[in-house]
């Protein structure tokens, strides 16, 4: 069960690249914002297989709690910036 | 009960999956969207149900606290998840973007 989720969080990382992918190129910001977030969605489970494969999880879900808040704040931070901002989809015509 | 951890694990990476095809695939910021925020608060439940039966075969205090910590993390994100995407789709509506249709013209799909 310990190489599973070993295993398990290799495959995780993997995953990861797709969101990265759609926040590196993606057309418009909202595209890169969700690709933040999706990252961080992922993340917050990769902290945790991370915990048990130290054997250390009550640290590592501490991490991650704090992860996920932070991550939250972010996108919601970010979204209010780009609320008022005028050619917001002027990426589009690359 | 490792079985059924491993199969729930299992399960949350196939929604993991999902969630990446959408992304990649779908046509429009706003479906994309949709795939993210509904696919991969699923995934994340049924992994972290995994990981707390996993955590779960000995049955210390400590244990249970930790598996509460993280079912907490879990209802953190069912109520996060989807403040952030109606965020999200919240600037784009107001920065002027139209959602996808179905073109009729040749030429100009996205």
């Amino acid at each position: 069960m310990e190489t599973y989720i070993a295993y398990a969080t290799i495959a995780l990382a993997i995953f990861m690249a797709v969101p990265l992918y759609r926040a590196v190129v993606g057309p418009t910001v909202q595209d890169r914002i969700m690709g933040g977030n999706a990252i961080g969605t992922k993340t917050t489970v990769l902290l945790i297989m991370t915990g048990f494969n130290f054997d250390r999880v009550d640290m590592f879900i501490d991490i991650s709690l704090a992860y996920a808040m932070l991550n939250f704040i972010s996108v919601l931070a970010a979204s209010r910036y780009f609320h008022k901002r005028k050619g917001l989809y002027k990426e589009m015509d690359r | 009960m490792i079985i059924l951890s491993a199969l729930l694990i299992t399960v949350g990476l196939l929604f993991f999956i999902g969630g990446c095809v959408g992304i990649i695939r779908l046509p429009d910021f706003y479906t994309r969207l949709h795939a993210v925020g509904t696919v991969d608060t699923m995934g994340l439940f049924f992994t972290m149900s995994g990981l707390i039966l996993y955590l779960l075969q000995d049955f210390t205090l400590a244990n249970v606290m930790a598996g509460l910590k993280i079912s907490l993390i879990v209802v953190f994100f069912f109520i996060a998840s989807p403040t952030a995407t109606h965020a999200i789709v919240d600037a784009g509506i107001r920065g002027g973007g139209e959602p996808w249709k179905k073109r009729k013209k040749e030429g100009d799909n996205l």
